[in-house]
């Protein structure tokens, strides 16, 4: 009985822990404009949708990765996937719910194009040096 | 414990490095004795867990003064350090109580639990912690992160030895689990060191899962 309470509470708190880590690694992306280039690329112009998430983030494999972004992605990766899922199972039924998980997703989606704007960065600092050297 | 050194955020928050230092040492004395003894022998479970019990115990206290930074301009760091040793006692006696039915190797027994109700018990204190952090409106970024990450750290380390107290037999499966989700406090702790300066502020109201 025990464990199985301590199971339940676990389980709750990490869900709480989870998407406050993941928005707070969100929330420094969403202040950042994206540049003319990074637009285009991704068709985002001003507001992300949910929808260009999986785009955006074949765009970000297509570069080079760097180190310190990785886990972030992978984070913010499976907190989408996490939204997807209620989106499609619990959103369904509370419309409030359903317009929170697409604000997340939106905001999920924007994060990504912020982070392929520092990889295309950080892969043309890369082939700088390359060339000076 | 190296970002924190080259970000000069190594004294500021001690005990947090000095509970990453404290893992480093372990991982390197487990892999000897694994090493020396293999997975299946009582020198290596004993090593494993008697080990683990002193890592729960600091970081518990790394825990402890994450509360003394949120708290700090309270002045209230005193009644902090004499409630969380209070705290650490009690779970001790309440560990002993539980273990008392075994007749041999009652350490062993009581190290076990000790650390098992340690990670519930700072599963709680992380989320009083964030709760504070909520209501006071506390804004430093790394600050924030650093708790957010311990409250995952403990939720998933809490989930998973409940999980196996409830399923005996796969004992080994979710010993593999622990291993692989020991990696996300060194790699969240590490990212906020690196990447969020002192200075970098964030309302901790946007980060609740009900908006504020």
């Amino acid at each position: 009985m025990m464990p199985a309470f301590i199971f339940v509470c676990s389980i709750t708190l990490l869900l709480q822990f989870f998407v406050s880590y993941c928005r707070s690694l969100i929330a420094a992306s969403a202040r950042q404009p994206l540049s003319r280039e990074v637009q285009d690329v991704t068709g985002i112009q001003k507001n992300a949708s949910g929808e260009d998430f999986p785009r955006v983030i074949q765009l970000l494999h297509l570069c080079p990765e760097s180190p310190d972004d990785r886990t972030r992605i992978r984070a913010v990766g499976a907190y989408f996937g996490m939204l997807n899922f209620v989106r499609s199972t619990v959103a369904r039924l509370m419309p409030s719910l359903r317009s929170w998980t697409e604000f997340e997703r939106a905001q999920c989606a924007y994060f990504a194009a912020v982070t392929l704007e520092r990889r295309i960065a950080f892969s043309r600092d890369m082939l700088a040096q390359q060339m000076d050297g | 414990m190296v970002c924190a050194l080259k970000k000069g955020a190594f004294r500021r928050y001690l005990f947090l490095n000095v509970y990453m230092a404290a893992s480093v040492l372990v991982s390197i004395g487990r892999y000897e004795v694994l090493s020396h003894s293999g997975f299946e022998s009582s020198a290596y479970r004993y090593f494993y867990y008697y080990s683990d019990s002193v890592l729960t115990i600091l970081l518990y206290f790394a825990l402890t003064s994450l509360y003394a930074h949120v708290f700090g301009e309270l002045k209230a760091n005193r009644f902090v350090r004499l409630g969380a040793v209070i705290l650490l006692a009690g779970t001790a006696v309440f560990s002993y109580a539980v273990v008392q039915q075994y007749n041999s190797r009652m350490l062993t027994h009581f190290v076990v639990e000790l650390s098992q109700n340690l990670y519930f018990v700072g599963l709680v204190l992380t989320y009083l912690l964030w709760a504070a952090i909520m209501k006071m409106r506390e804004t430093r970024a790394q600050l924030v992160q650093l708790v957010l990450a311990l409250g995952v750290y403990f939720s998933l380390f809490a989930a998973t030895y409940a999980l196996r107290n409830l399923y005996p037999s796969q004992s080994s499966v979710f010993l593999s689990l622990l291993q692989m989700f020991g990696l996300v406090l060194p790699i969240a702790w590490a990212y906020a060191f690196w990447r969020l300066s002192m200075d970098e502020r964030i309302a901790p109201a946007r980060l609740a899962m009900v908006p504020r």
